[in-house]
């Protein structure tokens, strides 16, 4: 295989504890520590095994948001990925759309692989993978634990709610990774130095001429509903007494 | 007028109690007609217990060879196809659903709405975000078929006693060979499916081995709980995948969750918010699990677990 294109989002940290606006039309982002959604590292982080095994030549990192995700790509390009694409575009883009990017960028780069994450952990839409494996009429194989290649095919663990299924896929293919599938490696110093060098393309997402979705519309943001700190019992005996007053023992 | 097209999911023989989950959401929908689309290499028990769940007009049914094993692949063409006059598609939000609901929203050129929480109106729903820090209202064009997935923790199972309609349909279009079934290791126990069981009894990282684990499958037992564990108790490989709970897991409403050697981490507890009772045991006292837990007990799990087994035998 040729290349991998490896998606690459932008996304709040997972340490941070999200807030809503106090005007409900969003989260705070303000100076919140923004990082590579961790999926995504765990894509690219497979993408370059794979590349490290000889199965496959080149390793491009994507992004589409603001020129801000250009953090995210360097991050992408020091851990080893050979180059990178940002599609830049302000402002929320539906799935759709971005399945359409990613379409776009498939076919041009003549992808054999597209690696996602099972979800990016901003909307946890869950969709891109599945759709773009639609329109580009390849195989899908989402929620990845376990990706071996053969030749022409792949051969991919899923996690599945009943377990674990495997499930054997012809390339071109998406596979979307779940969190189990590997590691991803540390970036080292010298490594960042070098991937201030490799190439950085950006694109305007006009440009593509791609055409935006039906968009589903966010009215209002809103807190969950907060559940409240309970009693705390002395010993087994306490709390046995308590669930029993609840009708629970 | 709504009319919702459900899709079924199975194992091949018996309906999942997620299908009649998506029904109680389409019902919520006001004067929504509601049928159930099943789609297997044999229809026939599964469709008689689709045509069970209460609200429910016609169960539709395609049965071809090449619908044994659910690849969204195949199957999306087939429900894109049978879509029809349909305002809306749904399916559960489990992987079956996760994996096949966008493959159909994109192939009939619309988004999907991930999640949903609850209906506002036809077209308009609430969803989490942010692993449940945020709750979104989302508005789906007017005139757009409206496909999502419906978060089922969210919703009670829509009730029996109903004879619907059973209507073979056929859905002629080619179908990919590019995605091949090869096997399923399922984690399959005696023990009431996380999903559905009244109570869970959950496991951490405390446990410390996949041998002591043991001592929250005795107290599951003694319970007649369903099994969980957090995502840190699966990696270090003490129990199997399918038990994880959270944002990246299962999302479960039990009427009782007992939350054994677990932090309580924001990834963890979204899968757990719709819990009736949450307990939490833990031996530091500061642990976050107790900031929502219902009934909290600040003590060595070694010590007190047993304990609690034989205290509920
Ligand atoms: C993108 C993403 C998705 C994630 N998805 C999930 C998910 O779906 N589900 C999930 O669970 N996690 C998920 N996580 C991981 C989550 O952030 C936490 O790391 C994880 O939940 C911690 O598991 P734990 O509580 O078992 O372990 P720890 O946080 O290590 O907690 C162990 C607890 O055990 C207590 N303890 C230790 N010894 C004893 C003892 N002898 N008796 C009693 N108590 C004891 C400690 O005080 C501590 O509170 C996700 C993380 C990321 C980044
Ligand atoms: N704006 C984006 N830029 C790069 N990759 C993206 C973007 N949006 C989604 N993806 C990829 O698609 C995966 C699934 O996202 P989602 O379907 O939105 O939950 C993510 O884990 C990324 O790999």
């Amino acid at each position: 295989m040729d290349r991998i294109l490896v998606g690459l989002k932008r996304v709040i940290d997972y340490n941070v504890r999200v807030q809503v606006k106090s005007d409900g039309t969003g989260v705070e982002t303000d100076g919140v520590k923004m990082s590579i959604n961790p999926f995504d590292e765990i894509a690219l982080e497979e993408a370059l095994r794979i590349k490290e095994r000889g199965e496959a030549n080149e390793v491009i990192a994507v992004s589409i948001g603001t020129s801000e995700a250009q953090q995210q790509l360097r991050t992408g390009l020091a851990m080893g990925a050979d180059r990178a694409i940002l599609v830049t575009a302000d402002g929320y883009l539906d799935p759709l759309s971005v399945s359409r990017i990613f379409l776009s960028l498939a076919e041009k780069e003549n992808a054999g692989l597209v690696m996602l994450g099972k979800q990016a952990i901003d909307g946890d839409n869950s969709q891109i993978a599945q759709m773009l494996a639609a329109l580009w009429g390849r195989p899908q194989a989402t929620f990845a634990s376990g990706v071996t290649l053969d030749g022409d095919t792949a051969r991919v663990v899923r996690e599945i709610d009943a377990g674990l299924e495997t499930v054997e896929v012809d390339l071109p293919a998406v596979i979307s990774v779940d969190l189990r599938l590997n590691e991803p490696r540390y970036v080292k110093l010298p490594d960042i130095m070098k991937a201030k060098k490799k190439p950085l393309d950006e694109v305007a997402l006009a440009d593509l001429g791609i055409e935006a979705g039906p968009e589903v519309k966010e009215l209002s943001y809103a807190p969950p509903e907060a559940r409240q700190r309970g009693v705390m019992v002395e010993d087994v005996a306490g709390l046995v007494a308590a669930l029993k007053d609840k009708g629970l023992a | 007028m709504a009319k919702v097209l459900i899709v079924a999911e199975h194992d091949g023989k018996t309906l999942n109690p997620s299908t009649a989950k998506c029904v109680a959401c389409a019902a919520s929908i006001d004067g929504a007609e509601i049928d159930i689309v099943v789609l297997a290499a044999a229809v026939g028990d599964i469709a008689a217990q689709a045509a069970e769940i209460a609200g429910v007009s016609r169960v539709l049914t395609v049965e071809r060879a090449e619908n044994e094993y659910p690849i969204s692949a195949i199957l999306a063409p087939q429900i894109a196809a049978l879509a029809g006059d349909h305002t809306h598609v749904f399916g559960p939000s489990t992987t079956f659903g996760k994996d096949l609901m966008p493959h159909v929203a994109a192939l009939l050129g619309v988004n999907q709405v991930s999640d949903i929480m609850s209906v506002e109106s036809s077209h308009s729903f609430k969803r989490p975000v942010y692993a449940g820090n945020a709750i979104v209202t989302v508005e789906v064009a007017e005139g757009s078929v409206v496909v999502a997935t419906v978060r089922v923790a969210s919703y009670q199972a829509a009730a029996g006693g109903n004879s619907a309609a059973v209507e073979a349909a056929s859905a002629d279009v080619a179908l990919p060979t590019h995605t091949r079934f090869v096997g399923l290791e399922s984690g399959a126990s005696d023990r009431p499916d996380l999903q559905t069981a009244t109570s869970v009894v959950s496991g951490g990282r405390a446990l410390g081995s996949e041998e002591d684990f043991d001592l929250i499958y005795k107290l599951a037992d003694a319970l007649n709980a369903g099994v969980g564990a957090s995502r840190a108790a699966v990696d270090a490989g003490y129990c199997p995948n399918d038990m994880q709970v959270g944002q990246t897991g299962k999302i479960i409403a039990p009427d009782l969750y007992i939350a054994i050697g677990i932090s309580g981490a924001i990834q963890h507890m979204t899968g757990i918010k719709d819990a009736g009772t949450i307990v939490a045991i833990n031996k530091d006292e500061e642990a976050p699990i107790f900031e929502v837990a219902d009934i909290g007990l600040v003590a060595d799990l070694f010590k007190v677990v047993p304990e609690l087994t034989s205290a509920l035998s």
